[in-house]
């Protein structure tokens, strides 16, 4: 059902909407950027529309909401432990065609990797909803059409921005509310058909690509600084951290915290898949993971093409010309066979 | 001929070696001028000078080779560069006709700052205009620089006032993923402040020289930047007596308590400089009437904040020639 909301009418709804659900967007945070005078597009709590921040990709995804970057897993003394309470509110997060699908990556890794189910991954995101923004245009880097993750189906509400208004799909659930703040309109989603970056997947890969020497180039552009997994939305290594609190070390938490394959010292944690000293051999592993290794598991890509690893690079190594590197040796290799 | 060389020396001309001919030293305060004005610098080295410039240590130009006679025509000449890079960022000159009012206080120079490079903490540029604006015209000797970070492209250690960009990294600790590249970085290019604590970073702020390193090198934004801060390093100086580097006055305090120590220094020297000579740097004033007394009157009314610190003692050292 489509209805168009002026602001004002989109900050009421939000208000309405804030009374059970915690809402985020990505948003403009000014002078966070790396570089001074620099803004940084993360995502944060809003409460109205002029604070989401529509046109530009966020640097970091969104999810950091439901998988954070560290997460106390339980406190403990000598001889008990409690888990930390959850917010009893629910979660609206505003994001891209791309981002929805990243979650359905993780969901696979968290909730359906064979009999593990992850709990702490589970109490938030069982409490999510999704408010796609259409892209009103590709964006740099961005490859969401070849990967499949540009089109979006069975949402709960799917927004398009304009001057000063929100044209917006909405599922039955939310019609009522969308219907009381605003007014009835025709609105036909709209999605990615093109993007100027193209990636070619490769269907098989044989051995001799692992050892081929194009990864060689990468151990020494590479610096494993980790901006390209930080920024993944569907990297979801980490590592256990027990502290012991510095004035009582027989109490303290057990934390989760996020990890790296790119970055040194996480070798080990990333699944016994081997040391992996230089950085053209990690490069290689996380290419290999996001087009390759997941797909042998659960039947498509891990990556969303939603080229972040590309946008942060400060070595300005292309994932998406990696494997399209990838791809075209794989051909080559099939026919020397 | 009849010549005052005292004048033209104020209006940025000099005595050559030859005979009745001069040169012109071209101010760009920042460093950083429109394109437009080189046309303009081109023009008088061509109509007056010799067809060719020299591009000064202090990021300014010197037309060799202009007859004493023309000054008149190349002051007119030069009023268009008066307008543009001095009038127009809010330096009063009184006459655009007869060229640059002053030559003692040299120009303000600056690194290219954070328009470009990704370790500025500030815009250099603009802090140049503004110092330019505060102290220019004058004629007292001095030298001062702005650069953006520790880093010190522009040599702020060789200026009698050298302003430093900092900036305080601000840290949220649940972004951290405990990659220690921060930590490495810091001991590694700048100052060891940091170090690891129950997998978490912690940051010995006497040690932090503010150069933001940690932010940039921080894939999380656990690291981001904070206020924009300032240091202060004063009194270096090359030249024959006692060439030494600038050291540490004042460290952490802001852009406002930048301009008016800096304000602050021309007072002292109207007080304290040795009027028989004919010129005295401020270094030697300095030198003379002692740190305690500039520091003092250095820092009258100037608010140093919280984070502010000044020094009490420096050992400035450098080697003497006599
Ligand atoms: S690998 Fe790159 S393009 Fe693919 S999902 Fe991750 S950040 Fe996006
Ligand atoms: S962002 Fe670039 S340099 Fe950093 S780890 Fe990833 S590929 Fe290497
Ligand atoms: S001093 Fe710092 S800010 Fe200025 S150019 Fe050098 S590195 Fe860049
Ligand atoms: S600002 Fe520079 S000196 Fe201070 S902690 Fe960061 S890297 Fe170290
Ligand atoms: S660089 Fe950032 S994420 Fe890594 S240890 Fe330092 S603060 Fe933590």
């Amino acid at each position: 059902m489509g209805y168009v909301l002026d602001g004002q009418s989109f900050d009421g709804l939000l208000s309405q909407l804030s009374k059970e659900y915690l809402i985020y967007a990505p948003v403009r945070i000014s002078g966070k950027g790396a570089y001074s005078d620099t803004d940084l597009v993360a995502y944060g709590q809003i409460s109205s529309l002029d604070e989401i921040e529509y046109n530009e990709k966020s640097r970091f995804s969104p999810k950091e909401l439901i998988y954070p970057i560290t997460q106390t897993l339980f406190y403990f003394t000598e001889d008990e432990y409690k888990e930390p309470a959850v917010s009893q509110k629910s979660i609206i997060i505003f994001c891209r065609p791309c981002d929805v699908h990243a979650f359905r990556r993780l969901d696979e890794i968290f909730l359906k990797n064979g009999d593990f189910r992850d709990s702490y991954y589970e109490a938030i995101r069982r409490k999510t909803v999704f408010f796609i923004l259409e892209c009103a245009g590709s964006f740099e880097n961005c490859f969401c059409v070849s990967m499949g993750t540009n089109r979006v189906e069975g949402y709960a509400a799917l927004l398009r921005p304009g001057e000063g208004q929100v044209t917006c799909d909405v599922d039955e659930h939310f019609a009522p509310l969308f219907a009381r703040y605003g007014k009835p309109a025709g609105m036909t989603p709209r999605f990615i058909e093109e993007n100027s970056i193209s990636v070619i997947l490769p269907e098989e890969i044989d051995k001799n690509i692992f050892d081929h020497q194009m990864w060689q180039e990468y151990s020494s552009r590479c610096t494993a600084c980790g901006r390209c997994t930080v920024s993944c939305p569907t990297c979801s290594c980490f590592t256990m951290q027990d502290i012991f609190y510095e004035d009582n070390p027989r109490c303290g938490e057990r934390r989760r915290v996020w990890a790296s394959c790119m970055v040194d010292g996480f070798t080990e944690l990333a699944g016994g898949h081997g040391f992996r000293k230089d950085n053209g051999s990690r490069m290689r592993f996380k290419v290999m993971h996001k087009i390759y290794d997941f797909r042998k598991r659960f039947g498509y890509d891990m990556c969303v093409g939603c080229g972040r690893c590309d946008d942060v690079c400060p070595e300005y190594i292309s994932f998406s010309g990696c494997v399209n590197k990838v791809s075209s040796l794989a051909g080559e290799v099939k026919k020397d066979d | 001929m009849d010549i005052n060389t005292k004048k033209i020396i104020k209006n940025a001309y000099r005595v050559t070696k030859k005979r009745g001919v001069t040169a012109l030293r071209i101010r760009v305060p920042g460093g950083r001028l429109d394109v437009g004005c080189l046309d303009v610098i081109k023009n008088i080295a061509e109509t007056f000078g010799d067809g060719t410039v020299h591009i000064t240590t202090r990021q300014g130009f010197e037309v060799p080779g202009i007859p004493m006679a023309k000054i008149p025509q190349v002051n007119e000449a030069v009023a268009p560069l008066l307008a543009g890079m001095e009038s127009a960022i809010g330096v009063e000159i009184a006459d655009l006709n007869h060229g640059y009012p002053a030559a003692g206080t040299r120009n303000v120079s600056a690194c290219i700052g954070n328009s470009v490079c990704t370790f500025a903490s500030y815009n250099t540029t603009d802090l140049a205009r503004k110092i330019e604006r505060l102290i220019y015209p004058n004629d007292f000797h001095v030298k001062i620089a702005v650069t953006g970070c520790p880093n010190d492209c522009i040599k702020a250690h060789m200026q009698d006032i050298g302003v430093i960009g900092m900036v305080l990294p601000v840290y949220d600790a649940t972004r951290c993923i405990g990659c220690e590249a921060c930590v490495k970085n810091c001991l590694k290019v700048s100052s060891g402040a940091l170090n690891m604590s129950n997998y978490k970073v912690k940051r010995d702020h006497q040690r932090c020289l503010g150069c933001g390193e940690c932010v940039l090198k921080c894939p999380t934004s656990a690291w981001t930047r904070g206020e924009k801060y300032y240091r202060l390093v004063i009194m270096g100086r090359t030249g024959k007596r006692n060439p030494r580097l600038a050291r540490t006055f004042a460290r952490w305090i802001s852009e406002e308590a930048v301009l008016k120590i800096t304000a602050n220094m021309y007072g002292f020297i109207e007080k304290h400089i040795d009027r028989s000579l004919p010129k005295e740097h401020v270094g030697y004033i300095v030198d003379r009437a002692g740190l305690p007394v500039f520091r003092e009157e250095a820092l009258q009314g100037v608010g140093l904040g919280p984070l502010g610190r000044v020094e009490d003692y420096i050992p400035f050292g450098g080697y003497e020639n006599r």
